[in-house]
């Protein structure tokens, strides 16, 4: 918990304590945290002198902006049409496989949660995928199994 | 004028002031425009979408309620386009709503039935879409009851939270299919910074936002023969009742009031007026006995302004938002409370009645009176002090219950000890009320002359301006106040947390400097209270107003303490303001909040 | 390519010095600015079109001293990745226009909203932008951006969600009147362009109105990006003059088994096979913010359909009751009269549906959700039902 409260500050004193600051520092949130807890989110209020509930009201408009608790690793698999047309549900498939997880889960030991999402602006190189903040394109089995072994072993 | 546009509505001219919207110009032409999202007291949303109309030119409908009137404009609100639209519209609300009216508590009282019923739907279009959502009711709250299946997502009270409150209990959550009303990470509303004030509650168009009822508790207690039920009624009551059946607002029924509760079978018919005044006495002295000790013992650890502690709502939001303040606020204990801790003793023990055998019930205009009652601080009399607390709305729904026709009521009066009432009582259910009544009786006190004001008309702490300030000098006072000679008393008064909050910014600031502040909780105070009949606005808050002004008029006794069941009480059992007894039963502390 | 001619406007490498147009053109005056945007007869190019000139001289007209000039890069649109090739490949071009902007109308300051699934270009943009800012500093130019980040939300390209998103609140759209060019972002008179639109206006300064007028036809100046996705040997980004056929774009890029072309994405239109002929891409005919996806005879339209309903349902932001409980009740209604729930006839009340949502739907997603709906159910009505 102190921690949490000594990110808040921080992500404040960098963006600012007005309301414009909030997604910045919910972005912030993010980065470090993959999601934000309602302590997390008291302290956002707090800092920013204002209602928590429009900062979760906020917070919960945006998809990236979770309030669950997620995963290390965060992979969101495109879902919209042409990545749908490209073979998105064999990539679920194969993620589903691998980490032993449905779409909305995390695994046990946290480190990884697996989403769909919508166009991430690949759609020529579909399926896409971002995980955290990292799209990866051109997806088939081989290429997105190397990718996961490879967070796998970090 | 320069500043006029004029427009055609349905083939009638008609011009309006620039800034006006389509829908005020149509109401000019007394053309109905079905609304829902739209309030008056709030900022526009234009959000429901069944206030669309024609605007000749435009390729789509136009919001009425959020489109600006504008020169040459030529609408047309009743075309077939229109006609469907708004039709579709209603019946995709219905399809996310569980519409089972006949078990709703607004049953009849719905805008949302009211515009299906209008548009005859009687058959279901679309899919219901009830089935694939997990709504939840939220009742752990004494006083509100948030039923998501009923809400059709106008935001009326997210911005009435947000706009009139400045509490933001409510806010509105995730997007699409999933948005919904929200308090912080969906809690429940006993558990965030929500006051209770209901202010929420009179603007909901549904049933997705209304008070906790005891209807049948109060009954049960009525109807149990081991019990002796007293019944309070609050000043505001009086004034609003009569809207419940059809009467205009600013309509006084304090006689048929008192007489529909005697019918109602309660055993005694009492005056939270009473009270009021015993507010007065007490919170008068603490002023004058906080400005000695400021002003003369130069006692730092003394806190001023003071605050008024009548409102609950407000009492509460200082609690979440401004805890460091809380030792400005009087220790007196609202009217409701002083007068339950009394009935359980001093009222007890004259009618020689066993204080557990007694259920005291309070007929409020408030929905945070509930919460109130049920604090575990309003226990001085040893039992809850008050059992339960019903609204003015409850109190009709109970009297239509039991077939009594309101309007052919005799005026009767109330049953005596703790049922008599003054004008400074009564204008205790308007915002400025407090104020007045608390310097009619604390002048007379310091100076042995009545308030120099005509008529004992303080018109200067009136009003429906948020935020009003007022300054007495006093001048010639007795002996024993001379510490108070030539001081300027300055005092505010707010009311709706808005303004409360705005001056309590100037006061942390430090740019505002008062000796004794008045915040009323709701718009208008009391009047506007969020257990008054629907619909409030500023229209009939204005005539309950002017109405309370008329009744403190027409009362013979209009200074609380020149209240004979005053003199009375402190004769015989309390002693003294701020004496031991009155430590005991009417006055209380606050606890600080948390913010979310 | 067989039919049409590529143009390489955008990307292309005209200048050997970074910044060199935006210098000169930061000499002109304000009006002279305007009016060659004006003159090039620019549309905007994130979808609606609106002319670009008159945009910028009703915001400079607005008396308020303080303006802002805001890119909007929040590229959403399905179908649609231009934007982001534009701000990897020729970010300074869009920074340029973006000053040029600034000048033109009297603004100090400018936001570029960035969609959160293009976080990882940051490093290389704000890189860029401190290039750029030393630029505008040389040039004596009072202007600086800020790049605001977007988190998942389709409905911030609207641009007033847009500003409100800025704001730091939920990115749902306003009531208009008023517009952006007399209270947009915190209530002050703003130009919102597309990434594309402010690369455009720096190539007029860069070319002339009458040189970028010799593209296009009358209606629809100029050239633009296509994003090109689906069934397509050649999946990728193009610029192509504006007022090609349809049937043009489909024999360059198809596969030879185009049955249908979803023209601007799941907001823009369907053109089957047997309209390509008569169908103009431009602002005459049928316009795109560049999306093009080309679905070939393998394809089922109702899961086309069904995924672009999916997409409104959640990407609405739900205010307003024709968008939030009409796009759910389009997305059962398909699924209940493909079970065999409904009758066929219920698709023709959800036309009608759709056809409400059009009209009276508070923004532009709800308002264009009828454009694919209607377009694929007219067209392809038995792939609805069987
Ligand atoms: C739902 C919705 C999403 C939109 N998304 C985008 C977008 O991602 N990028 C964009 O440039 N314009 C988008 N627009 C259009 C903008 O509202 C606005 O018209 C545009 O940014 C103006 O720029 P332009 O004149 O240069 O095209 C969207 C509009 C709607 C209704
Ligand atoms: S909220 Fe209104 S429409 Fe809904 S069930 Fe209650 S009375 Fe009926
Ligand atoms: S009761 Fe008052 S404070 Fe509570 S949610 Fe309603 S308006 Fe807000
Ligand atoms: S709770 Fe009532 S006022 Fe609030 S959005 Fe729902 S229906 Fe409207
Ligand atoms: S049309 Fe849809 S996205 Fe636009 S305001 Fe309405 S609900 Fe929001
Ligand atoms: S459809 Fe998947 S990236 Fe666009
Ligand atoms: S009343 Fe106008 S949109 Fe709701």
């Amino acid at each position: 918990m102190p921690e949490i409260k000594e990110l808040v500050k921080q992500l404040a004193d960098k963006h600012g304590r007005n309301r414009e600051s909030l997604l910045p520092i919910l972005q912030g949130i993010i980065t470090e945290e993959q999601s934000i807890s309602d302590v997390a989110m008291s302290e956002v209020a707090e800092e920013l002198n204002m209602s928590a509930a429009l900062v979760y009201g906020t917070a919960t408009f945006y998809s990236f902006l979770d309030t669950e608790p997620r995963g290390t690793y965060v992979i969101r698999i495109c879902k919209t049409i042409t990545c749908d047309m490209k073979g998105k549900k064999q990539m679920i498939q194969t993620i589903e496989d691998l980490l032993k997880i449905k779409v909305g889960e995390t695994t046990k030991d946290n480190k990884f949660t697996l989403l769909e999402t919508n166009c991430l602006g690949w759609c020529h190189k579909g399926p896409a995928m971002l995980i955290n903040s990292t799209p990866y394109d051109s997806l088939d089995v081989n290429k997105i199994t190397e990718i996961i072994m490879e967070y796998i072993r970090k | 004028m320069a500043n006029t546009v004029n427009l055609n509505i349905d083939g009638i001219d008609v011009s309006v002031e620039a800034g006006k919207t389509v829908l005020d110009a149509a109401k000019e032409l007394n053309i109905h425009i079905p609304t829902l999202c739209y309030h008056e007291d709030l900022c526009v949303a234009g959000n429901c979408r069944v206030c669309v109309v024609e605007q000749e030119g435009a390729k789509n409908l136009v919001a009425s309620c959020a489109m600006p009137a504008q020169e040459g404009m030529v609408i047309h609100t009743n075309t077939h386009k229109v006609r469907n639209a708004r039709k579709h519209i209603v019946e995709l609300l219905l399809s996310e709503h569980n519409a089972d009216c006949t078990k709703c508590y607004k049953n009849k009282s719905c805008e949302l039935q009211d515009l299906a019923s209008d548009m005859i739907i009687s058959e279901n279009m679309f899919l219901d879409l009830v089935p694939e959502k997990n709504y939840t009711i939220d009742n752990f709250s004494p006083s509100i009851i948030k039923d998501d299946s009923k809400c059709i997502r106008c935001q009326r009270c997210v911005r009435t939270c947000h706009d009139l409150q400045h509490v933001s209990a409510l806010g509105v959550a995730y997007k699409g299919d999933k948005m919904k009303i929200s308090t912080f990470f969906e809690n429940s509303m006993f558990d965030v910074v929500c006051t209770n004030c209901g202010q929420c509650v009179i603007r909901c168009p549904t049933g997705a936002l209304i008070e906790k009822n005891y209807i049948e508790q109060v009954w049960d207690a009525i109807h149990d023969p081991n019990v002796h039920v007293v019944v309070q009624t609050a000043p505001a009551t009086r004034i609003a009742l009569g809207e419940e059946f059809g009467m205009e607002a600013g309509n006084i029924v304090t006689g048929k009031l008192a007489a529909s509760l005697r019918r109602l079978g309660f055993d005694s018919v009492l005056d939270t007026d009473f009270s009021a005044d015993l507010t007065i006495m007490e919170e008068g002295t603490e002023l004058l006995t906080r400005l000695k000790k400021a002003l003369v013992d130069k006692d730092a650890s003394v806190k001023l302004p003071m605050f008024t502690s009548c409102s609950p709502g407000w009492v509460k939001y200082i609690e979440h938002m401004y805890p460091d303040y809380l030792d400005n606020l009087s220790t007196c204990k609202s009217p409701q409370q002083m007068f339950g801790a009394l009935v359980k003793t001093y009222y007890a023990e004259k009618k020689k009645l066993d204080p557990a055998k007694i259920v005291s019930v309070s007929i409020m205009p408030c929905t945070a009176k509930k919460f109130e009652a049920a604090r575990p601080e309003m226990r001085g009399s040893g039992y809850q002090d008050v059992d339960l607390g019903i609204t003015t709305r409850e109190l009709a729904v109970m009297i239509k219950q039991a077939g009594i026709d309101f309007n052919s009521l005799p005026d009767e009066k109330f049953d005596s000890l703790m049922g008599q009432s003054t004008g400074a009582a009564v204008i205790f259910g308007a915002t400025g009320g407090v104020m007045e009544a608390a310097l009619r009786t604390a002048y007379e006190l310091v100076t042995g002359r009545e308030v120099p004001f005509e008529n004992l008309n303080i018109t200067a702490v009136r009003g429906m301006e948020g935020v009003r300030e007022a300054s007495v000098k006093i001048e010639n006072v007795l002996p024993a106040w001379s510490f108070l000679e030539g001081v300027e008393l300055k005092t505010a008064i707010a009311h709706g947390l808005k303004n409360a909050h705005q001056i309590m910014d100037a006061i942390k600031a430090g740019t505002a400097n008062y000796h004794f502040v008045e915040v009323m909780g709701c718009p208008g105070g009391c009047i506007g209270g969020g257990g008054q009949p629907i619909p409030t606005t500023p229209e009939i808050r204005q005539k309950r107003a002017d109405a309370i002004y008329r009744e403190d008029e027409g009362m013979e006794i209009r200074k609380s303490h020149e209240n004979p069941e005053i003199t009375q009480i402190y004769k015989e059992f309390l002693g003294e303001p701020l004496g031991h007894k009155s430590h005991e039963l009417l006055h209380t502390h606050y606890v600080k909040r948390k913010r979310v | 390519m067989k039919n049409l001619k590529r143009v390489d406007i955008i990307f292309g490498a005209y200048t050997q010095e970074k910044y060199k147009v935006l210098g000169e053109t930061l000499k002109k005056s304000s009006d002279q600015i305007i009016s060659e945007v004006t003159d090039s007869g620019l549309k905007g190019r994130g979808g609606a079109g609106f002319p670009t000139g008159l945009k910028w001289k009703y915001t400079a007209n607005e008396a308020d001293p303080i303006k802002y000039v805001v890119c909007n890069a929040d590229e959403g649109e399905p179908g649609t990745f231009k934007d982001r090739e534009i701000l990897t490949r020729v970010p300074r071009k869009v920074f340029s226009g973006m000053a040029i902007c600034a000048k033109a109308i009297g603004a100090k300051k400018g936001y570029l909203y960035l969609r959160g699934e293009y976080v990882y270009m940051l490093p290389d943009l704000m890189a860029e932008l401190e290039l750029f800012h030393k630029c505008v500093k040389e040039n004596n130019l009072d202007f600086e951006i800020k790049i605001s980040m977007g988190s998942g939300a389709y409905i911030c390209g609207e641009e007033s969600a847009l500003f409100e998103s800025i704001e730091g609140k939920r990115g749902e759209p306003r009531n208009k009147p008023p517009y952006p060019t007399v209270s947009g972002l915190f209530g002050k008179p703003t130009v919102i362009n597309n990434v594309e639109t402010f690369v455009n206006t720096l190539m007029i300064m860069r070319l002339g109105a009458d040189e970028f007028k010799t593209l296009g036809t009358s209606d629809s100046r100029g050239s633009k990006l296509f994003s090109v996705s689906g069934d397509t040997p050649v999946a990728g980004i193009f610029e192509l003059e504006l007022g090609m056929s349809l049937e043009d774009f489909v024999e360059d890029f198809g596969d030879g088994d185009t049955k249908a072309v979803q023209v601007g994405g799941a907001s823009g239109f369907c053109v089957p096979r047997k309209k390509f002929k008569d169908t103009i891409i431009g602002f005459e005919g049928v316009p795109t913010g560049g999306s093009m996806m080309l679905f070939n005879s393998s394809r089922s339209m109702y899961n086309v359909l069904k995924n672009y309903v999916e997409f409104f349902e959640e990407e609405s932001c739900g205010q307003c009751t024709p968008c939030r409980v009409g796009c759910q009740q389009l997305k059962l209604g398909i699924e209940a009269v493909k079970k065999g729930e409904k009758s066929a006839t219920y698709l023709d009340t959800l036309q009608k549906l759709a056809d409400t949502m059009k009209v009276s739907a508070k923004c532009g997603l709800g308002q264009s959700v009828a454009n694919s709906f209607s377009s694929i159910v007219d067209n392809f009505k038995e792939e609805m039902i069987y």
